[in-house]
């Protein structure tokens, strides 16, 4: 089935087969590959993007489902060189360690800030509660989700 | 994991759905946020040889006071119910259980039809829509039929729904001021309830109490009700909460675990709806 969709501003349109997901799509047939992979079973949420403005799970989606969208992978958030606020908060604060969540933990901290902008800890916290990180680096994920929070730089 | 293949209808209109429901029977499966449906097609747990994507059918996503009841429509999201200002007014414990179902990504695609017609004795809302005393509303090719939440759900992931009938409408009855207390036990933040117990109190002696994952299907605490309209204190009814449940043994409890969190938990729920 012929599909088109908006993905980080730029249309793309192919033929897929129904079965595809739309994680697999964005990676193996768009060939952006900054959406990871973790769990493949809706858990872990290395997979986030925004549908339409909102995080979502993309390996729980079929490609099908997501035609006509607009979505936003982690390769469409910087202004060219200019890291979104929340990267440069994660850089800032350390927030990643092997990287691999980092992704998926971005667009998923994005999408809650945009829907409540100044959360207390907790609220950071059960707002990430889709996203794991393996080497548990939690502390400081919530520390940059707070500092993006209160403005960002120092 | 990747589902099996199938044929992928995308309807036009609910009739157009339901009309191709009619001509697969149990071949065909329904789609609409589908955060219940594709994790078992990965699984390949289900293997539907046609899914028909009612995702993007216009009406069916609304929360509307209609007096003594509201109604949800079938594809109105989780984020949509958690966020209502009028459900929070009118039913709100399906606002505070809808706010634990998984998390944010799957509360922004999940719909309450999706999640009340996949029949997963887990889930969180059935135990609400228990507690409420929810009506289901269905269509078919004969028309439409309002079926009790008590008659619903009829064996694991099982339903009343027939295969050519399609969740259309949720009704909760106006429990406006009535308390309520929701009590979730898992280990992990996002997981599946272990065990979880909805209460409201209606009035004095009438408490509606649902319990997820005591059974093969989402249950009643009717021994409970029964205690609490006997003059029971909430500690006195919680002791029969197990009653009549066969809940399953798995990695996370044994059946007896299981028995005791749904005493425990059904006291704490119903203390916290001020009983």
């Amino acid at each position: 089935m012929e599909i088109s969709v908006t993905i980080n501003g730029t249309s793309h349109t192919h033929d897929v087969e129904p079965r595809t997901l739309l994680v697999h799509y964005i990676r193996d047939v768009v060939g952006l590959t900054g959406t990871n992979i973790g769990c493949d079973t809706s858990s872990c949420g290395a997979c986030t993007i925004h549908v339409n403005g909102e995080s979502v799970k993309s390996c729980t989606v079929f490609a099908v489902q997501a035609d006509g969208e607009d979505l936003l992978t982690i390769e469409g958030l910087a202004d060219g060189d200019t890291l979104h606020p929340m990267q440069e908060s994660f850089r800032q604060c350390h927030a990643l360690q092997c990287g691999y969540c980092t992704p998926g933990m971005v667009m998923a901290a994005v999408s809650y800030l945009n829907e409540n902008p100044d959360p207390s800890e907790r609220e950071v916290r059960l707002g990430l509660e889709g996203n794991l990180c393996r080497c548990t680096g939690y502390h400081n994920i919530v520390k940059a989700v707070l500092h993006c929070a209160a403005g960002g730089e120092q | 994991m990747i589902p099996a293949a199938f044929d992928y209808v995308r309807a036009g209109s609910a009739a157009e759905a339901i009309a191709t429901l009619a001509d697969h029977g149990d071949e065909a499966k329904l789609l609409a946020g589908g955060h219940s449906l594709i994790p078992l097609m990965r699984f390949r747990l289900a293997r539907p040889a046609v899914v028909v994507d009612i995702g993007r059918l216009e009406g069916l996503s609304y929360i509307r006071d209609e007096g003594d009841h509201v109604a949800v429509g079938a594809l109105t999201r989780h984020r949509d119910v958690e966020t209502s200002d009028l459900v929070a007014a009118r039913a709100g414990l399906l606002g505070e259980v809808t706010s634990h179902v998984g998390d944010p990504q799957v509360r922004h695609r999940g719909t309450i039809g999706g999640a009340v017609a996949h029949g997963d004795p887990a889930s969180d809302i059935p135990s609400a829509l228990i507690a409420l005393g929810a009506t289901l509303v269905a269509a078919g090719p004969q028309g439409s039929r309002e079926i009790s939440v008590d008659d619903f759900f009829s064996g694991f992931l099982e339903t009343a729904l027939a295969d050519d009938e399609m969740l259309t409408e949720v009704r909760i009855p106006a429990a406006d001021g009535a308390p309520w207390g929701f009590e979730k036990f898992n280990r992990r933040a996002q997981d599946w309830a272990i065990v979880g117990v909805s209460a409201v109190v209606r009035a004095a002696g009438d408490v509606g109490v649902g319990l997820v994952n005591m059974h093969s299907t989402p249950v009643r605490a009717a021994a409970v009700e029964s205690a609490v309209a006997g003059g029971a204190s909430a500690a006195e009814a919680a002791e029969v909460a197990a009653e009549g449940c066969e809940p399953t043994e798995d990695l996370n409890a044994s059946v007896e675990y299981r028995q005791h969190l749904a005493r425990v938990l059904t006291r704490r729920a119903l203390e916290a709806a001020g009983l």
